[in-house]
């Protein structure tokens, strides 16, 4: 499956420039993030790197009115699309959303109404076009509201959920929807994060995100081990659960 | 800007060195394999411009397809192009080509004050030349422009000569370096006494036949060492096994073949964490220079190796050429050049090494900081003259294990 043109929400992230790292011979890429100056240098990255174009569309996707203007921008900058990313988001600090609820619902528009939003709207666009693949980075956070991240764990539960019903809606429409389910992942998100083994690197979840591409997954945890680590985790009663404190 | 004055900084790219050149302990590292983006390139002219943690196996990934490979390339390329910089890396191409850092036309220092200066021959000079092999002890590279060398293809023309002693490998070399772009020889140290230091030279050519291909590069190393293997692994018998059937699986005396650039630059990339082979010990890396006419050092080195008992995996000769190194701390100079892979065996072979650093310094040669983690400080002295000139040019803020260690300054 060659993958031609290829559209990333929140394209400066580094999962996101990790993937779009795998597709880059003579690919053409949109890229929306808020970030304009490091919107450029990674589309001249690309292009200098063999992509055939890379067009750039600056929004601050906290702001849902605009998002119409990222699709229009898009459809106006490639013919078709054949690859969507939506990898935008922000790790919140739960100890901040515990005190105040105004932080907490800030990250949560833009993890959760934001997210869906841009799916929604991307993924209503392949099943018009027919065909194509959407992924949407949701986290292994959304499997189970913890109490030192439940903010961020719920607002990817949201996109989890959602993801999980627009894929089966799309799929009648030779549409695919992949909800990609990272852990830890050595990013400048987590860099505040103390590193421990069960870190991975950007560039190995998205090796993972591609051969879920390939294969035409469903969800994909990466890395695999986080599987069978939540499918325990979220069969755990929550009086026992809530005992971890995890 | 960067105000905190107890914990010196040190820039920490893909950490590939052989010794404590890119450790800080105690100390910030500040980790650049997120600053990895090409920022211009010049598929005409073969001029780049990347950001200093790419590694040089992205960068080839870009180049190789338009035609163009980097000039100086070192035994993996699994190393930033920061790193090449900070330690003025050579190849097997020095006799032709000089260091990496002949090839660097201007890169970006961000100082600790804040100050960033783009540096070249032309534009803060000095800084430049203290930059490049200066141990990242400037400053942080943010970003590197170099010219890069044109290719016909990833072919390498391999011209591999038997030869049966010492002498014969230095004389080959020294007569047909000119003939080659690349050139080395491998020595088999557990040759006997009398024919110490036979072995093969083994010289290449970029062939103008053949594809021009970026596939192998991206093939993922087929094995892998998980674990440090037990230290009795490699003893003298099987280092002594593996040199032998090295030196006797080419029959003939001279073999011509074609070769990928792949297995020809960097066979050890194959075998992920090789490192692991030498056990909870670890290795010692040990390359020194000396000048042309004093080979005997060379042959000293070898026999007393020898004699000790401390077999060496890898053993590699080369000649460097005359051109001159651009860096004030830059380790390459006109001469012999010797590397060994030691397995660790404790203070006896410390001492050994003691007495050949001795001679190297005695015969006016230095060791090469990049690989160290033993040398003195006596010895560093001695061997890089402009140490004076480049404490101007360091960065104070900034500081590593191995400069600590060879200025005996406390952290």
């Amino acid at each position: 499956m060659t993958m031609t043109n290829i559209v990333i929400v929140g394209a400066t992230s580094a999962i996101a420039r990790a993937l779009a790292e795998r597709f880059i011979n003579g690919a053409s890429f949109v890229l929306v993030a808020r970030d304009a100056d490091r919107l450029r240098a990674i589309a001249a990255d690309l292009t200098i790197r063999g992509a055939r174009a890379a067009h750039v569309v600056q929004a601050d996707l906290a702001e849902m009115s605009d998002h119409v203007r990222v699709v229009h921008e898009t459809c106006a900058a490639m013919p078709s699309i054949d690859l969507v990313v939506i990898a935008h988001g922000v790790l919140p600090d739960q100890a901040r959303c515990d005190a105040d609820v105004d932080y907490a619902m800030a990250t949560w528009m833009l993890n959760a109404d934001s997210v869906v939003s841009l799916m929604h709207r991307f993924v209503n666009l392949l099943i018009e076009q027919g065909r194509g693949t959407a992924v949407v980075i949701s986290s292994v956070a959304g499997d189970r509201g913890r109490a030192s991240n439940y903010t961020y764990g719920a607002a990817k539960a949201a996109v989890t959920a959602y993801a999980s019903g627009l894929r089966t809606r799309a799929a009648a429409h030779g549409v695919h929807v992949i909800t990609v389910k990272p852990g830890f992942v050595d990013t400048p998100m987590t860099s505040h994060l103390k590193k421990n083994p069960l870190f991975a690197s950007a560039g190995h979840v998205a090796g993972d995100i591609a051969r879920a591409i390939a294969r035409g997954s469903a969800t994909v945890y990466t890395p695999w081990f986080w599987r069978p680590i939540m499918s325990v985790i979220k069969a755990l009663p929550e009086r026992i659960f809530g005992k971890l404190r995890a | 800007m960067w105000t905190s004055d107890d914990a010196p900084l040190l820039a920490f790219g893909q950490g590939r060195s052989y010794g404590d050149t890119c450790l800080n302990n105690g100390g910030m590292i500040v980790t650049t394999a997120a600053m990895s983006m090409a920022l211009a390139f010049d598929d005409q002219t073969g001029i780049i411009m990347v950001e200093a943690g790419m590694t040089l196996e992205t960068l080839l990934r870009l180049a190789i397809p338009h035609g163009w490979f980097l000039p100086v390339v070192p035994g993996t390329r699994y190393v930033s192009v920061g790193g090449a910089v900070a330690n003025d890396i050579h190849g097997k191409n020095h006799h032709r080509r000089g260091t990496f850092g002949c090839h660097v036309r201007r890169l970006e220092l961000l100082r600790s004050d804040g100050q960033r200066m783009v540096c070249s021959q032309h534009a803060y000079a000095d800084m430049f030349a203290a930059t490049i092999g200066g141990l990242g002890l400037t400053g942080i590279i943010t970003w590197v422009e170099m010219q890069l060398m044109p290719i016909a293809s990833t072919t390498v023309t391999v011209d591999r000569l038997k030869v049966g002693s010492l002498d014969e490998a230095i004389d080959v070399q020294i007569s047909t370096d000119h003939a080659h772009e690349y050139s080395v020889t491998w020595i088999d140290t557990t040759a006997p006494e009398r024919s110490v230091g036979r072995g093969h030279v083994i010289r290449g050519d970029h062939a103008e036949h053949g594809p021009r291909s970026t596939a192998s590069l991206s093939r993922q190393p087929r094995l892998t060492v998980p674990i440090e293997a037990p230290n009795w692994l490699l003893n003298r018998a099987t280092v002594a096994t593996f040199n032998t059937l090295y030196h006797h699986r080419q029959i003939g005396r001279r073999t011509v073949f074609d070769s990928d650039i792949v297995p020809y630059f960097w066979p050890l990339d194959a075998i992920a964490r090789w490192n692991n082979l030498y056990g909870s010990r670890g290795m010692i890396q040990y390359q020194f220079v000396v000048p042309l006419e004093a080979r005997n050092v060379i042959r000293q080195t070898l026999l007393r190796l020898r004699r000790a008992g401390v077999a060496s995996f890898l053993t590699v000769l080369k000649t460097f050429g005359s051109i001159p190194s651009p860096g004030l701390l830059s380790f390459p100079r006109s001469g012999l050049t010797l590397s060994l892979d030691l397995p660790n065996q404790g203070a006896a072979l410390l001492r050994l090494l003691d007495v050949i650093d001795a001679m190297v310094i005695e015969a006016g040669g230095a060791l090469y900081p990049a690989k160290d983690v033993r040398m003195s400080a006596t010895t560093f002295r001695a061997s890089f003259p402009m140490l004076d000139r480049f404490e101007q040019y360091r960065d104070q803020q900034f500081s590593s294990t191995l400069w600590r260690r060879l200025t005996l300054e406390q952290p």
